[in-house]
């Protein structure tokens, strides 16, 4: 063992060792179709979000936290949508266009049959994307996105997962990599140093786990992530981005997703408002608030003709109780409301089957019903994106009857 | 204290009995070194490979033995050593209360800022505390069980008053590591970082907020899917109102009555003016409400002893513990037998951890494990300066916040994942490469003092040290001794060791 090389035959060394891993750093096909799952852990409240405001009995189940009914004088009142719902004030300036201009809708009662109303069970079993019924049969470590990266083929390449942890509903098909969007970007490992890892995984598994592919993967996203966030920077004059949290990260999602990949999740938190959660104003308001703005800020990111070949779902594991609790919050409940957004999406409404909201129709006499199933709307979505077949569609989500809800 | 006292006379029986001799384990290099990467935060650089030896004798280590001189005068420093847990949280909270009521708004700012300075000064002694007695406990299986009930208990440090308390969580949590599961389950309910986290304290008689009862059933004890309905999480919520926290030293008015069962423990209290006095039904057993013997608190206690004591919490515990020693889910045979220590020692934690010690399972384990965040920081620490204490733990932390496993970080009460799969993510293989770069290039921050002005100890990190010699070196794969052998430099090669596949397996 000697430290004596010259930088010469440093060099050469690496590059020996570059060969020796054999792999070029593959840069994903451009993109076309696109989809963005966004997943608010915690359960987002969504009865205060997109808000029944003209029934009398959401007034009187929330006394403290309902929102007023529209009001054009009153800048802290719900915004109309239709008839029956309105929409949080909070998202006024970013969400409130969307829906004028058609590109956004929702779906009421939507949510799982998994009534266990525990966060870490239902999101795995959402994530998993398979029957419930018989545990027996179920596959642990497969998630639904997994299942459709395979089913696209190209090994996984255009997919990711803007995560600290590669989540649940990206396993089990090609390695996907995952990447958090909060760092500065610097490169720390450089070309040389990163072949030489590279070099050392090479045919690495540990038990099921392909290390291998794990860390080629983190490299190549690594590389495409910050060189397109970086030569967008340098085109807008490296204005400092001002926007914090998901709104900052979903502006670089949008640049990410206008250039390089084409299926990708991102996870929001924070939603778990069992105390003082506020009504127009408060801690789920400034929530909401900041990702409606990020969702606007994505849409206009990607800019017209990719905003019009992308769909974002947004989704939360389940709702919250339809009467606030002793502390001015919400505990767990069932039923939540989704949203589908994108340039081509039939929006403008609200889309699925509904109840009218009152006592003898909530479930269990605490909480939103569920009329349409989580896997029913993203398979009914992704059959018409991707053109898939029903034996497609089995795979990702077996036992399923696509929704037919007209919204692309 | 006491208890783990008595605990360990009680295992050198177990060990006695089990009629497992002391060579159970191979005798080669690898095979050790392999027992040392599980049994501890990871074998020390300065120390050769260690001895065969019994696997659960690490167990009979006394879980609060003396740290070294210079670990043991760091801590000594501390607030959190030298004031007690209800003091430091009331007076923060009565600065807290002087602050809010002052009129000028610069001079309020100013003393928020110090307020706030002074609460994050007692987060980090308290997650600095537990990285000393991690890296040089000589109880280094008590201490990644403190961990693993951290973990199972799970809390998030932001919320509340939680940042002030966690010192006093983390005394408790180890004083039970290893003892009865029923008594550690008692300790997190009556623990005010708990009950403030699960937002217990705001449960009261018709102001029902059923979060922590959840939590319990779901998490602590029975686990999902053991058969408890929802009406069962809302009878524990009703046992529960009244279990809170107070943070001042007041006692509550309330009629004699009731005043007969008022409980109070440092911060803990059982407010019998905010209890639901009427009768529950858990899990099928009726638990009587009313003013008479066992009713107020001592609801909370049955209900304790019933899911303590529930078949399902043993399987469901015991599993989790055989995950987290194996790094996959134990056989059917191994968790009979692991419940079955459980019943006949009455749950005794190091009883149960034993079994699985001494199992074949656990021998075939070795190695095929992939260390998460913790064990991969603690164990390149360990291996880098061996008994030589840092003195500052900030880079650690700031590293366990990158690969998102930071002290108290976990903001949902499931704790972060036991799975190898959770961890080995591309963009996590990524971050961690660039902390093997930070460890291997030099001191990286570890023996800067934290005191303005204070010294930075020169440092560097010998990773071809008395370990790599001692039969290290002959446990590396060919592919990664070539690369090794193409470093570059000192700490190059250091980075590289640090990054390589062999380094993350335990």
């Amino acid at each position: 063992m000697t430290f004596l090389l010259d930088r010469r035959s440093a060099l050469a060394g690496a590059t020996g060792l570059a060969l020796l891993g054999g792999r070029a750093m593959a840069v994903p096909a451009a993109p076309g179709t696109r989809f963005l799952l966004v997943f608010l852990r915690g359960a987002y409240d969504a009865a205060n979000v997109i808000a029944p405001v003209r029934n009398a009995f959401y007034h009187e189940a929330r006394p403290t936290l309902a929102l007023a009914a529209p009001d054009p004088a009153n800048p802290l009142a719900a915004l109309p949508l239709d008839a029956d719902w309105s929409l949080h004030p909070a998202l006024r300036d970013s969400i409130a266009p969307l829906w004028q201009s058609r590109q956004i809708a929702f779906v009421p009662f939507a949510g799982t049959e998994d009534m266990s109303r525990s966060h870490f069970e239902t999101q795995d079993s959402i994530e998993m994307g398979q029957p419930i019924g018989n545990a027996a049969q179920r596959h642990y470590g497969s998630g639904f996105m997994g299942r459709l990266a395979t089913t696209l083929g190209a090994g996984g390449q255009g997919t990711i997962a803007f995560s600290d942890t590669l989540p649940l509903v990206m396993r089990g098909g090609p390695m996907i990599p995952n990447l958090a969007l909060g760092g500065n970007g610097k490169q720390v490992i450089d070309d040389s140093e990163t072949a030489m890892i590279a070099a050392m995984y090479r045919g690495q598994h540990l038990g099921g786990v392909d290390l291998d592919g794990a860390v080629h993967a983190g490299f190549t996203a690594r590389d495409t992530v910050w060189h397109t966030i970086d030569d967008e920077m340098r085109a807008s004059g490296r204005g400092a981005i001002a926007a914090r949290g998901f709104e900052a990260a979903a502006s670089r999602i949008g640049v990410i997703m206008r250039d390089k990949y084409n299926l990708a999740f991102v996870d929001v938190g924070g939603w778990d408002t069992h105390v003082n959660q506020g009504g127009a104003t408060g801690q789920l308001a400034g929530r909401i608030g900041e990702l409606g703005r990020g969702l606007a800020a994505y849409a206009s990111v990607l800019g017209p003709q990719a905003w019009r070949q992308t769909v974002v779902v947004v989704m939360s594991e389940f709702g919250r109780t339809f009467h606030e609790n002793g502390n001015h919050g919400t505990d767990h409940g069932h039923g939540s409301i989704y949203w589908v957004m994108g340039g081509a999406v039939a929006g403008g409404r609200m889309v699925g089957p509904q109840v009218r909201i009152a006592p003898e129709t909530l479930n269990q006499n605490r909480d939103l019903p569920v009329l349409t199933d989580y896997r029913a709307l993203i398979g009914g979505l992704w059959q018409r994106q991707y053109g898939l077949s029903k034996a497609q569609m089995e795979t990702i989500f077996p036992g399923v009857m696509p929704a037919r809800l007209n919204l692309i | 204290m006491t208890k783990a006292r008595v605990f360990v006379a009680g295992l050198a029986l177990i060990g006695m009995g089990s009629g497992m001799g002391a060579n159970a384990f191979a005798a080669d290099p690898a095979s050790r070194l392999a027992l040392a990467e599980r049994l501890t935060w990871g074998p020390r650089g300065d120390e050769a490979v260690p001895g065969p030896g019994d696997p659960a004798a690490t167990l009979a280590v006394p879980i609060n033995a003396p740290l070294p001189p210079a670990a043991a005068q760091i801590i000594a420093r501390m607030r959190i050593s030298r004031q007690p847990m209800t003091q430091i949280v009331m007076d923060m909270t009565e600065r807290r209360r002087v602050n809010n009521a002052i009129a000028d708004p610069d001079a309020k700012a100013a003393a928020d800022k110090v307020w706030r300075g002074d609460m994050a000064d007692l987060e980090r002694e308290a997650t600095t505390r537990g990285i000393l007695r991690e890296l040089y406990s000589p109880a280094q299986m008590g201490e990644q069980l403190t961990w693993f009930w951290a973990n199972h208990f799970s809390v998030h440090g932001q919320k509340r008053e939680i940042r002030a308390m966690l010192g006093g969580w983390d005394t408790t949590l180890r004083d039970h590591a290893l003892g009865k599961f029923r008594d550690l389950l008692t300790a997190t309910v009556t623990a005010p970082a708990m009950l403030q986290y699960l937002d217990n304290d705001q449960n009261a008689a018709g102001h029902i907020n059923e979060n922590y009862a959840r939590e319990i059933m779901e998490l602590h004890t029975l686990g999902v899917g053991a058969g408890y309905s929802q009406k069962d999480v809302q009878e524990l919520a009703r046992i529960l109102t009244g279990v809170g926290v107070r943070l001042n030293p007041d006692t509550p008015h309330m009629a004699p009555d009731k005043m007969a069962l008022y409980v109070r423990d440092g911060l803990f209290e059982f407010n019998p003016a905010r209890h639901d006095f009427g009768d529950k039904v858990l899990l099928g057993q009726t638990i009587h409400g009313g003013f008479g013997n066992g009713t107020g608190f001592g609801e909370v206690a049955q209900a304790i002893r019933i899911l303590a004591d529930a078949p399902a919490t043993r399987v469901h515990v015991s599993r989790k513990l055989a995950l987290f020693l194996l790094g996959h889910n134990p056989s059917p045979a191994l968790l009979n037998t692991m419940t079955a220590e459980w019943q006949a020692s009455d749950g005794t934690i190091a009883g149960v951890v034993a079994v699985v010690l001494r199992s074949d399972e656990f021998r075939a384990s070795l190695g095929q494990g992939f260390k998460d965040p913790m064990h991969y920081v603690l164990s390149a620490v360990r291996y880098a300066y061996g008994g030589r204490v840092i003195r500052n733990a900030d880079p650690i932390l700031n590293w366990l916040r990158r690969m998102d496993e930071a002290p108290y970080g976990r903001e949902t009460p499931d704790g972060w994942p036991l799975d190898a799969a959770a961890w080995t993510g591309p963009g996590q293989m990524e971050t961690r490469f660039e902390i093997a770069k930070a460890i291997g290039n030099g001191s990286a921050g570890l023996f800067k003092s934290r005191d303005p002005g204070g010294p930075d100890e020169p440092a560097f990190p010998q990773l071809q040290n008395a370990l790599w010699f001692s039969g290290l070196d002959h446990t590396i794969g060919t592919q990664t001794r070539t690369v090794l052998d193409h470093a570059a430099s000192s700490p190059q090669w250091n980075m590289l060791w640090l990054a390589s596949p062999e380094f993350m397996r335990r």
